[in-house]
């Protein structure tokens, strides 16, 4: 048994090797030892708690052989993932994260004695009201990222789900949680709590489903900020620096994700959390229903383009993921390469299903990160290359964004593909893309379409070259 | 007349989103599903919670309805620490490739 004192100058320890981790990640280099300042700063907060607890009593076995479970469940996901699942595998932490906060929350609600909070139905006014924050958020973070996992996992459409007074009974629910939430510090009433967890499941759901699949960047940087809040709300309830300043760490790194996340679309957070887009754009694809014409090639053509080039600027999305083209895409580089042909790769910011998903898929197929550029870094670059290869974007690359105000995505920063002297554009059909409207890249002159699976063309290409 | 303790709780919550925001613009955006995986296994520090949930032993039995939840969070947040920071670890061990690879 150690000091309270003493417990807590640790958990501040660990709170400071947090915060160590996170700035770790300011570079590739130093990233592998912020990581591991993280595992020392968790060792150390469990250490200490099981220290401060000083039962080493039968219970304590237990809690290893559950820690064990959890652990190997935990290690057999992480090394067993392929690197194209990942924002399913975050989306479905987040959900865990929510769900033990609730846990944590309820069994401090039913026994406060064991967290010095009071007594059962007595409990001290302060803590319920962190507990049930805690609580209702970790709740929300839950079935949020139930949703944004089947969503992701493709159980469950893309789509946006919308319905008549939508916004009004999330809004009355949000209020009525609220309300529940004062009632249950005045009657400290077991049934209420049990109410406002169960409210806020329902309301996780319900604030997911309007959101479109493309969308799913800012949703999983916001439920990210949401189990931080989460833990915060149960750090204060426990009392506990560590809890407190990771809570506030992961709410304002989520929250800043989202937040660049909206910009990369030109649409502000609200827009996104209210949902349908992509359902609504009717208007604008009626009008783009003339044919107009297409170049179109294959593999032959596009090794042709590229090995007259001198640069090529790869730019990846969603699709390439998809097709799981990255392998196939870093051989066909390599070649281009000994051919003495400048590559290098362009993302957009919202490129893939998770913010720097491109970044990662990359990195998995062994391509240097120094060859890996952000959109502000590179777009100046297009007007000087050769040859532009767009494999599995789409809307990152609409022109109409700069030209057209009437179109839904105006404003949205684009990769200036269309400046490049040649632009191969590989896709599967002519089919508009998430924003539901006409891509004019389609259209240009100096734009050969390539229709075929992404892997696959990547591979003709190679061996043409 | 004493200040209250949650004051001192909420200086270091405010003052840890601060810090918390000037870290986060500093990553770079090449590591920004590291930085989700990697956040996502520090927030199970909510395991400290679970664990003094699940030993509180009280009326000297061991599994209670307190403790049962106690040790379902204890295994929900293992799954994240483990999973958040050896994903993060395989992640990051990718883009240890770098100009070496270049001609």
């Amino acid at each position: 048994m150690i000091s309270a004192n003493l417990s807590a100058t640790f958990y501040l320890i660990s709170g400071v090797l947090f915060i160590l981790a996170l700035r770790g990640l300011s570079s590739p280099e130093t990233s592998r030892q912020g990581n591991f300042y993280g595992i020392i700063g968790m060792v150390i907060a469990v250490t200490v708690t099981f220290l401060s607890v000083g039962n080493f009593e039968s219970g304590f076995f237990y809690v290893f052989i559950f820690l064990l479970i959890g652990g190997g469940i935990g290690a057999f996901i992480a090394f067993k993932i392929p690197m194209t699942a990942m924002p399913e595998l975050v989306a479905g932490f987040h959900s865990l994260v929510g769900l033990a906060a609730v846990f944590v929350a309820i069994s401090a609600f039913i026994n406060p004695e064991a967290f010095n909070l009071g007594f059962p139905g007595n409990i001290k006014l302060a803590s319920l009201i962190e507990m049930s924050i805690g609580a209702a958020v970790g709740a929300i973070t839950f079935s949020g990222s139930i949703i944004a996992f089947l969503k992701l996992q493709g159980i469950m459409s893309g789509a946006p789900i919308t319905f008549k007074g939508q916004h009004l009974l999330n809004a009355l629910i949000l209020i009525s949680i609220v309300i529940l939430t004062y009632f249950l510090c005045a009657t400290q009433s077991s049934n209420l709590f049990w109410v406002l967890i169960a409210v806020s499941f329902l309301i996780g759901l319900l604030l997911i489903i309007p959101i479109g699949g493309a969308d799913m960047p800012v949703v999983i940087s916001m439920l990210n900020s949401y189990s931080g809040w989460a833990a915060a709300g149960i750090g204060f309830t426990l009392e506990n620096t560590a809890l407190i300043i990771t809570g506030a760490l992961v709410g304002s790194s989520g929250a800043i994700l989202s937040y660049i996340m909206c910009k990369g679309m030109n649409r502000s957070f609200f827009n996104v959390i209210l949902g349908g887009f992509g359902a609504t754009d009717q208007s604008s694809k009626d009008k783009n229903k003339e044919q107009r014409p297409v170049k179109s090639g294959n593999a032959d053509d596009a090794a042709f383009l590229m090995k007259n080039a001198s640069s090529v600027i790869i730019v990846p999305g969603y699709g390439m993921a998809v097709a799981q083209a990255q392998h196939a895409l870093r051989e066909m580089v390599d070649t281009l390469k000994k051919n003495d042909i400048k590559v290098s790769y362009a993302i957009h910011p919202v490129a893939g299903r998770m913010p720097g998903h491109m970044n990662v898929l990359l990195a998995e197929a062994n391509v240097p990160y120094d060859e890996v550029f952000e959109l502000e870094e590179i777009n100046n670059d297009f007007a000087n290359a050769d040859v532009a290869f767009v494999i599995g974007a789409n809307d990152v690359t609409n022109p109409v964004a700069k030209t057209d105000p009437q179109s839904p995505i105006y404003g949205m920063p684009v990769l200036d593909v269309e400046k490049c002297k040649s632009v191969l554009f590989v896709k599967r059909s002519l089919s508009p893309g998430y924003a539901g409207i006409d891509n004019d890249l389609f259209y240009k002159e100096n734009t050969l379409m390539l229709f075929a699976d992404a892997k696959k063309m990547t591979e003709d290409i190679t061996k043409n070259l | 007349m004493e200040i209250d303790p949650f004051i001192f709780r909420l200086s270091i919550f405010i003052l840890s989103i601060f810090v918390g925001y000037y870290v986060v613009w500093s990553v770079t955006p090449s590591l920004h599903t590291p930085l989700m995986s990697v956040t996502n296994a520090i927030s199970s520090v909510i395991i400290v919670g679970a664990i003094i949930a699940a030993l509180a032993n009280s009326e000297g039995k061991i599994f209670n309805p307190s403790t049962l939840f106690g040790y379902l969070a204890i295994t929900l947040a293992a799954v994240n620490i483990f999973g958040g920071f050896l994903v993060t670890q395989r992640m990051l061990a990718m883009y240890k490739k770098k100009k070496k690879d270049k001609k």
